[in-house]
């Protein structure tokens, strides 16, 4: 869907944050960059929605680039009400507020919070700011959903609550997600595949595949599928740190 | 109400009431002459008095910081919008502005009044004052909005006049309300300052004049009078903002939420 070809990105200062990236984004699958802080995993991002541009390589996007982003952080407008903040994207592209109404009421829907339509974000907990986040990045219905370290700000329970969520939303639109985090365990549980990232300069150094048939409910969580995966990514992650120079 | 809730009012108006009252006393016992220092009573019957005078002083005075506010308020956001919109402008502009805020305008009044008719030096001066802090506010507002959302307007290809109207005045908005708060005490200030600096020579008729006059005659009671009806135009111009920026922003703005404990 979208390819990554040797992609560098260096930044005016000169750090080159991103050298020889290669990267396919598949159809259907959930893909994660996992690493640690600073290994250019929202650089990657950032350039592939082209709200960052690469200085060496291509991004080819199969057909129309077709995208919805969602931030570390919620992101929201506070002075509009969660129904403007979804129809946000529509309403950019021209779309009215009538026109809107079933697109926006299907996309507070897919993350269930229907009925909180005229509530301000500021009265929304912070998981449920994610949500309309999240619904607003839907509501374009686009090919791809970047996800920057959505959850990172989130407790612990909100955040499993909502990689559940999460899962049932792809299955349910057979959504193309590429989700960035630095924690193993999330990547791991949400993952049909997970792309590991070095720092200084950031790259792709390990991949590892996790059986997208097997169902991610609290047994997977606890099994020892889960558990074997998780030390494989972890070992691929110390392997990333110790291999990169003064890391 | 609750207790805490008539505490907050019954304390603040006690304490008004016996500083009046102290005041009233004072006065009484120790003979203090009127010209001197007049009762409260004696302000009081004063404006009732001479309220038809007053009164049209109240207006002129009203009018001028309102005009003034006017102008400055327009005047400040359309330049911080070409600001925002043009750099190099901000660049070119920002020292006059600076250096008109730093002069006291006490100090520019005369200069003004050698140019100007009185009543037109009044308003200038009203103007200058209350200009700058509209103008920096709203530039600062427009200059703050949420670096993630610029990002978002830019994924779906917001035109700027978008980005403009459904981003940068909302978060523009509580800046330039506070703005506007300030701006609108100040620019009493200024109408102040500028009619006692034309003084008698002006043919204005402001409130600040009045006081000018009743010195001139010793009427004391009349020169109270007066500065009770200026602080109560600051008040009322205050709260009229401070009303204004609740309705606009309550809903949404963490400046107006009342946190629990």
């Amino acid at each position: 869907m979208v390819s990554l070809r040797g992609v560098a990105k260096a930044f005016k200062s000169g750090t080159l944050a991103l050298d020889d990236v290669n990267l396919d984004i598949r159809d259907g699958e959930f893909l994660t960059l996992l690493g640690p802080s600073g290994c250019g995993k929202s650089t990657v991002l950032r350039i592939v929605a082209g709200l960052m541009d690469n200085t060496a390589g291509e991004v080819r996007w199969r057909g129309q680039p077709s995208l919805g982003f969602v931030f570390q952080e919620p992101t929201l407008a506070p002075w509009s009400d969660v129904f403007d903040n979804v129809w946000l994207p529509l309403r950019l592209k021209g779309v009215s507020r009538a026109d809107s109404q079933d697109r926006v009421a299907e996309a507070l829907a897919n993350v269930g919070l229907t009925g909180f339509e005229h509530a301000y974000p500021r009265e929304l907990s912070g998981g449920m700011k994610m949500r309309v986040s999240i619904a607003r990045a839907l509501v374009t219905r686009p090919a791809v959903l970047l996800m920057d370290e959505p959850f990172a700000a989130l407790d612990e329970i909100t955040r499993a609550k909502l990689n559940d969520d999460l899962l049932h939303l792809q299955a349910a639109l057979g959504a193309t997600i590429v989700f960035v985090t630095h924690s193993v365990y999330e990547s791991v549980f949400l993952s049909t595949r997970i792309c590991i990232m070095a720092p200084r300069p950031g790259r792709v150094v390990a991949e590892l595949k996790i059986d997208p048939q097997v169902a991610r409910d609290e047994d997977f969580r606890l099994g020892p599928y889960y558990a074997e995966r998780a030390r494989e990514a972890s070992a691929a992650l110390h392997d990333a740190m110790n291999g990169a120079k003064c890391a | 109400m609750s207790r805490e809730h008539v505490e907050d009012y019954l304390f603040p108006a006690l304490m008004l009431i016996i500083a009046i009252a102290a005041w009233e006393l004072f006065v009484r016992l120790d003979h203090v002459p009127s010209f001197e220092l007049p009762a409260p009573s004696e302000i009081i019957v004063t404006l009732v008095h001479d309220w038809p005078t007053l009164f049209d002083s109240l207006l002129v005075t009203l009018t001028t910081t309102c005009e003034a506010l006017l102008v400055a308020t327009l005047g400040g956001v359309l330049l911080a919008l070409a600001f925002h919109m043009w750099r190099p402008l901000e660049r070119a502009f920002f020292p006059f502005a600076v250096v008109m805020q730093v002069t006291p305008v006490i100090s520019i009044a005369p200069l003004l009044l050698v140019y100007l008719s009185s009543s037109a030096a009044v308003l200038v001066c009203a103007f200058l004052v209350a200009f700058f802090p509209i103008l920096s506010n709203t530039a600062l507002g427009l200059a703050s909005a949420d670096h993630n959302l610029i990002d978002l307007f830019e994924l779906y290809g917001a035109k700027s006049w978008q980005q403009l109207w459904l981003l940068r005045l909302p978060s523009a908005l509580p800046y330039f309300l506070g703005g506007l708060r300030i701006g609108g005490g100040l620019s009493l200030i200024g109408a102040i300052v500028a009619e006692i600096a034309a003084g008698s020579a002006g043919s204005g008729s402001g409130l600040a004049y009045r006081i000018v006059e009743s010195g001139f005659r010793l009427n004391i009671p009349r020169m109270f009078a007066a500065l009770f009806l200026i602080s109560l135009t600051g008040i009322l111009i205050f709260l009229f903002f401070t009303g204004v920026s609740w309705l606009m922003l309550h809903r949404w703005h963490d400046s107006m939420r009342t946190r629990e404990r």
